[in-house]
C-alpha cells in the first residue's frame, strides 16, 4: 500500500446531497413554518405597544419638558405645570412597596424551595399565594385602608405602599421560588460537600444565581404596582403639594402619585388637563423601563462568575 | 465542632466545618423563612376573614340566590351576581388563551437562539415594556383605538355569522372581546417573561442530545425544551390567569357593565372585579355588604381555578417525569 | 464572596444615610419656626372636583402658607371619609340623609357651594345642535320605549328637521355616581314608568343602554356610537364638543343648558334652613330641567382653630370671588340670595 492510498476520501461512498436540510420535507417545512409563525407573533405582540406608545406620544409627547419633573399640578383652565410631586410620591410608594415584599417574598420562596419544599406548611403557603393572584386591586387598597389608614387616622404614603406590597407579594414570591429551583443540583451538592451550612449555601450559592429570574418577577411586579389605581385612592388620596415642605418630609399625608393623576386628569374636560394625563402616562413607562434596565445591569455587577 | 489549629483556613474561604456563630446565623435565617411563609397564610386567613366579616350579613340574607340571579338593583335591594361570575370566566379565560399563546411563542423565539444575543436583550425589554404600562392607559387605550377598530369587523361578523351565537350581537361600544383581547395585552408580558426564564434555564445538553439523535430545531423545543420548562410556564399561566380575574381598571372601562348573560364575544358584560370598582366608592352600608360577598365568590373562583390547574398539572407532568435535570 | 458584593454594600450605606439625613431634618425641623403652615384635606364627589380644585389653588396664590387639597373620590366615598374623620371635609352631590349625618359625631354643616347642569349629548350625523327633545320622548329613550331617531315624538317638535331611521342607543353611567342620582331623580318626577321601573338611584337597573365609566368615558362613547346619546355634565360636552339637547321643562318650553337658564331653575326653590334642597322639576318659563346643588360637608365643631379658620376663610372666598368663575368652567353660579344665606350658615363652624 503507497501512501497515497492511505488518504482515502472519508466521505467516499456517502450520498452527501442526502445529509442537507431539504425544505421540502415535512419536518423541516413544519419546523420552518414554526420558526416564521412564533417570529410573526412577537412582531405581532409589539404592535399594541407601539400603538399604546404612539398614542402616548402623539397626544402627550409636546408637554415632555423639564417642567414636568418641578412643577406640581395645575387646576382648571390654568396652562403649564407638571406633575414632579406625583412622580416623587410614585417613587416613594413603590419603593415602601418593594421594601416590604421583595424580603418578604424572597424569604419564603427561599422556605418554599430549599428548606421546607414537600412539607404540609409549604403546600399551604403556596396555596395563599396563588390565591393572592387573583386579589382585586381594589380590595388591597379597602384592606390597606382599614390597616393603616383608619389606624393611623390620615392618608398617608405608607398605606399607599401596604397597599402596592399586597399586590406585589405574590408575584415576587411565586417566580423567585421558580428561579431558586432552577438552580442547578450540582452546585447545591458542590457548595454542600464544601461544608457550607444551608444559610451559607442560600446567600452565596443558590441567590447569586437565581437573581436574573428573582429581578424578573421584581421587576413585573414592580410595573404593576407603578401603574395601579384603585388601591391608591383609597390609601394615599391625592396632593397638589411635594412630599417635602420646609424641610421636612411628610409621608403622613394624603400623596399623590402618577397613577391616580393619570386617572384625575384622563377624566377632566380640560384640554391641559388631559395632555398633562398623557404626558404623565408616558414619563410612567419611561420611569418603568429605566428601572428595569438599571435591575439588569445592577444583577450583572452584583454577581461575579 | 470547633476550629482546626492544623487547617490554618483563610476567613474568607469556605471549606472549614461550619462554627457555632455560623450555625446560629443558620438557624436564625431557616427560622425566618419559616416566619414568612406563617405570615404569608395568615395574611391571606386575615384577608378572608376580615372580607368574610363584612359579607356575612350579606351571606345570611341571600343565601345562594345572590349567586343565581341577574338583577343588580340596589335601590330595592335586589343583587345577583351570576352575569359577573359568568363575565369573569369568559373574559379571563380568553385573554388567558390570548396571553398565553403570544406569551410562551415569544418566549420560545426569545430564548432558542433565533435572534443573535443583543437583539434578544432589547426585544425582551421592548416586551416587558408592555407590563410597564398601567392599567387606566390601557384602558383608554381600548376606548380610543382598539373599539373603533374591532367595529368594522365585528359588524361584519355579526351580519354575516349572526347565527352562530358567538356572533349574535352587534359591537356597540364596550363588550367583552375588546376586553379580553386588552386583557391578554396584558398578561402577555407576565408569561412570557417568566416563560422565557424558564425555557433559558433547560440545560443545554438536553437540547444537544436531541439534536444530536436528529430531531429537527422544533421537535426539539416541542419535545424536550417545552416539557422540560412546563413547570415554570404553567406557574407563569397561574399569575397571567389571577392578574385576569382581578384584573379592575381597564376592565371597567371595556367591559360595559351590563347585566347581560351572553355567549356572544361582542355583547357588554361585567366581571366580579369592575363591578367592584363601578359600585364600592359610593355604595352604601347594604350594599358593601353584597360587595364582600362578591369579592369572597371571586376568591372562591381563583381557589377553584387553581386546584383545577394544579390537578391538570399533576396528571400533565406524569408524562414527562422521566426527564430530569 | 458575598452575595452582598462590594457594590451593594455601597448601596447599602449610601441609602442609609440619606434615610438617616432625612430623619435628622425632620426631627431638626420639628418645631416649626416661622409661618404656620396650615394642610386640609378633602374628599368626595367628582362634580365639583375641576372647580373646587381651581378655587383652592387661587386660595393658595393669595394664602401661600394655606394649602387645601381635595379629591375626587365619589360623593359615597366623601361621606364615608367624613364619618371615619380621616379628611377635614367632604363633598357630595347627593345631600347626606339624616341617618349619615346622626352617624357623625358632633354634627355636620352642609354647605350649597355650586350648582350645576346635567344635559345630554348626542351623536346623530346631519342632525343640527339643540335639536328639541319633548319629556316623553327623552325618558322613552332611557326606557327603550323611543328605539329609533325619526320617532314620530321626536320629529313632532323638530319641523323642518329630516331625521336618520337610525337606532337610539342610550349611554349611561357604568358607575355608581351622584349624576345618575340627581338624572334618575328628574326622570322619576316627570314620568311614572320610570318611577315605577327602574327608580331613582346612584346606581339603577337600567332597562337599556351600554355602560361607560365616569363622564368622560360617557363623552367618548358617544362620540364614537352613532346613534347614542348620554346624560353627563355640561363642561364635559364642551370640552369633547358634542352636540347638546334643548329639552322640554316644566312649562312645555325648550330650553338649552346655558348658564341663565340654570340660575332661572335655582331660583325657583328657596333654601331651607338645614340649606338641603332637591330640584327635580324646576318649574318657570325659562328654567332648564335638570339642575342640582351640590354641598360642602364640614364638621360643626374642630379641634385645631388654625385649620377652623383655614376653612372658614376659604369658604367665604369661594361664596364671593369664587364665584365669578363658576360660569366659565360650565357651572351655574349661586344667587345672591342664596350665597348669602350660606355665608352666614358659614357661621356654625366652631371654633
Amino acid at each position: 500500500m503507497s501512501t497515497h492510498q492511505a488518504l482515502r476520501d472519508p466521505f467516499e461512498g456517502i450520498d452527501l446531497p442526502r445529509l442537507e436540510k431539504s425544505i421540502y420535507s415535512p419536518r423541516a417545512a413544519f419546523s420552518s413554518a414554526l420558526s416564521v409563525l412564533t417570529g410573526a407573533m412577537t412582531l405581532v405582540a409589539m404592535l399594541p405597544l407601539a400603538s399604546v406608545l404612539a398614542m402616548l406620544i402623539w397626544r402627550g409627547g409636546r408637554r415632555l419638558s423639564l417642567a414636568l419633573f418641578t412643577e406640581t399640578p395645575p387646576s382648571a383652565f390654568s396652562a403649564g405645570g407638571g406633575f414632579g410631586n406625583a412622580i416623587l410620591g410614585t417613587l416613594v410608594m413603590v419603593g415602601i412597596a418593594a421594601l416590604i415584599s421583595v424580603p418578604f417574598g424572597i424569604l419564603a420562596a427561599m422556605f418554599l424551595a430549599e428548606f421546607g419544599p414537600n412539607s404540609k406548611t409549604a403546600s399551604a403557603v403556596r396555596f395563599c399565594a396563588k390565591v393572592l393572584t387573583g386579589f382585586p386591586s381594589i380590595l388591597a387598597g379597602v384592606f390597606a385602608y382599614a390597616l393603616v389608614v383608619l389606624m393611623t387616622g390620615s392618608f398617608s404614603a405608607p398605606a399607599g405602599g401596604v397597599a402596592l406590597s399586597l399586590l406585589m407579594l405574590p408575584t415576587v414570591m411565586l417566580t423567585a421560588e421558580e428561579a431558586i429551583r432552577m438552580v442547578p443540583a450540582k452546585m447545591r451538592e458542590a457548595a454542600i460537600g464544601m461544608g457550607c451550612t444551608p444559610t451559607q449555601l442560600a446567600w452565596r450559592v443558590i441567590l447569586p444565581t437565581a437573581v436574573p429570574g428573582i429581578l424578573t418577577g421584581v421587576m413585573l411586579a414592580v410595573a404593576r404596582a407603578a401603574g395601579e389605581t384603585a388601591p391608591l385612592i383609597f390609601t394615599a388620596l391625592f396632593s397638589n403639594d411635594w412630599l417635602y415642605s420646609h424641610g421636612r418630609l411628610n409621608l403622613m399625608e394624603p400623596t399623590a402619585s402618577l397613577a391616580v393623576l393619570i386617572y384625575n386628569f384622563s377624566g377632566m374636560p380640560f384640554d391641559n388637563q388631559i395632555e398633562l394625563a398623557w404626558s404623565a402616562s408616558l414619563v410612567l413607562v419611561l420611569i418603568v423601563l429605566v428601572l428595569n434596565i438599571g435591575g439588569q445591569i445592577f444583577s450583572k455587577r452584583s454577581i461575579k462568575l | 465542632m470547633s476550629r482546626h489549629d492544623v487547617v490554618a483556613a483563610d476567613r474568607e474561604t469556605i471549606s472549614k466545618p461550619p462554627t457555632r456563630f455560623d450555625q446560629f446565623v443558620d438557624r436564625t435565617f431557616r427560622g425566618s423563612t419559616v416566619a414568612f411563609a406563617w405570615l404569608t397564610i395568615l395574611l391571606v386567613v386575615l384577608i378572608v376573614l376580615q372580607i368574610a366579616e363584612k359579607a356575612l350579613p350579606a351571606v345570611r340574607h341571600y343565601g345562594f340566590s345572590l349567586i343565581t340571579s341577574t338583577t343588580w338593583d340596589s335601590n330595592r335591594g335586589q343583587y345577583g351576581i351570576l352575569p359577573e361570575i359568568w363575565g369573569t370566566l369568559y373574559s379571563s379565560i380568553l385573554g388567558l388563551m390570548i396571553g398565553t399563546a403570544f406569551g410562551v411563542a415569544i418566549a420560545i423565539f426569545l430564548s432558542q437562539d433565533f435572534l443573535p444575543p443583543k437583539v434578544e436583550l432589547v426585544c425582551k425589554n421592548i416586551i416587558e415594556l408592555l407590563a410597564a404600562i398601567p392599567s387606566v392607559v390601557y384602558g383608554l387605550w381600548g376606548i380610543f383605538v382598539v373599539i373603533p377598530l374591532l367595529r368594522p369587523p365585528a359588524n361584519w361578523l355579526h351580519e354575516h355569522l349572526g347565527q352562530i351565537p358567538l356572533f349574535g350581537t352587534a359591537l356597540s361600544g364596550p363588550g367583552m372581546l375588546p376586553a379580553a383581547l386588552v386583557l391578554g395585552i396584558m398578561i402577555l408580558p407576565t408569561i412570557s417573561a417568566i416563560s422565557r426564564d424558564a425555557l433559558v434555564s433547560v440545560p443545554h445538553k438536553l437540547k444537544e442530545a436531541a439534536l444530536g439523535l436528529g430531531a429537527t430545531r422544533w421537535e426539539t423545543i416541542l419535545g424536550v425544551v417545552v416539557p422540560t420548562a412546563s413547570t415554570g410556564i404553567f406557574g407563569s399561566m397561574v399569575l397571567g390567569f389571577g392578574r385576569a380575574l382581578g384584573e379592575t381598571m381597564a376592565l371597567a372601562m371595556l367591559v360595559g357593565n351590563s347585566n347581560e348573560l351572553s355567549v356572544s364575544l361582542f355583547s357588554p358584560g361585567n366581571t366580579l372585579a369592575a363591578l367592584l370598582a363601578n359600585h364600592f366608592p359610593e355604595a352604601g352600608g347594604a350594599e358593601v355588604q353584597v360587595l364582600m360577598y362578591a369579592a369572597l365568590v371571586l376568591l372562591v373562583i381563583t381557589l377553584l381555578v387553581n386546584c383545577l390547574g394544579a390537578a391538570i398539572l399533576t396528571k400533565a407532568s406524569a408524562r414527562f417525569s422521566g426527564i430530569t435535570k | 464572596m458575598y452575595f452582598c458584593h462590594r457594590s451593594v454594600r455601597c448601596w447599602m450605606a449610601i441609602t442609609s444615610l440619606i434615610v438617616v439625613a432625612i430623619a435628622g431634618c425632620n426631627a431638626a425641623n420639628s418645631s416649626t419656626g416661622g409661618a404656620k403652615h396650615v394642610k386640609l384635606s378633602g374628599a368626595g364627589a367628582s362634580f365639583p372636583f375641576p372647580l373646587y380644585d381651581r378655587w383652592f389653588s387661587d386660595y393658595r396664590q393669595l394664602h401661600p402658607d394655606i394649602s387645601i387639597n381635595y379629591q375626587g373620590i365619589g360623593s359615597g366615598g366623601g361621606i364615608t371619609q367624613l364619618t371615619n374623620r380621616t379628611v377635614d371635609f367632604a363633598a357630595s352631590d347627593a345631600a347626606m340623609t339624616d341617618e349619615e349625618i346622626s352617624k357623625v359625631k358632633g354634627g355636620v354643616q352642609l354647605l350649597p357651594m355650586t350648582a350645576g347642569s346635567i344635559v345630554l349629548g348626542y351623536n346623530v350625523p346631519d342632525a343640527p345642535a339643540g335639536l328639541r327633545l319633548p319629556r316623553d320622548a327623552y325618558v322613552g329613550m332611557f326606557l327603550g320605549k323611543v328605539t329609533k331617531w325619526n320617532d314620530p315624538l321626536i320629529a313632532k317638535a323638530n319641523p323642518g328637521v329630516t331625521l336618520p331611521d337610525l337606532a337610539v342607543t342610550a349611554v349611561r353611567r357604568a358607575d355608581s355616581s351622584g349624576t345618575t342620582f340627581v338624572f334618575t331623580q328628574h326622570l322619576a318626577a316627570i314620568s311614572d314608568d320610570w318611577k315605577q321601573g327602574p327608580g331613582v338611584g346612584k346606581s339603577v337597573d337600567w332597562p337599556v343602554g351600554i355602560g361607560a365609566k365616569k363622564n368622560d368615558g360617557i363623552a367618548a362613547t358617544i362620540k364614537q356610537t352613532p346613534g347614542a346619546i348620554g346624560y353627563l355634565e355640561y363642561g364635559f360636552v364642551k370640552q369633547a364638543q358634542i352636540p347638546v339637547a334643548s329639552l322640554e321643562n316644566k312649562d312645555g318650553e325648550f330650553i338649552t343648558p346655558t348658564t341663565a337658564a340654570g340660575r332661572a331653575a335655582l331660583a325657583s326653590a328657596a333654601l331651607p334652613e338645614n340649606l338641603i334642597v332637591w330640584l327635580p322639576d324646576p318649574p318657570g318659563k325659562d328654567s332648564y330641567p335638570i339642575v342640582t346643588y351640590t354641598w360642602l360637608l364640614c364638621y360643626k365643631q374642630y379641634d385645631d382653630p388654625a385649620v377652623a379658620k383655614a376653612l372658614k376663610d376659604v369658604i367665604r372666598y369661594a361664596l364671593t370671588d369664587g364665584q365669578k368663575i363658576s360660569a366659565e368652567m360650565g357651572y351655574i353660579p349661586l344667587p345672591e340670595a342664596v350665597a348669602k344665606q350660606v355665608a352666614a350658615a358659614v357661621g356654625n363652624i366652631k371654633p
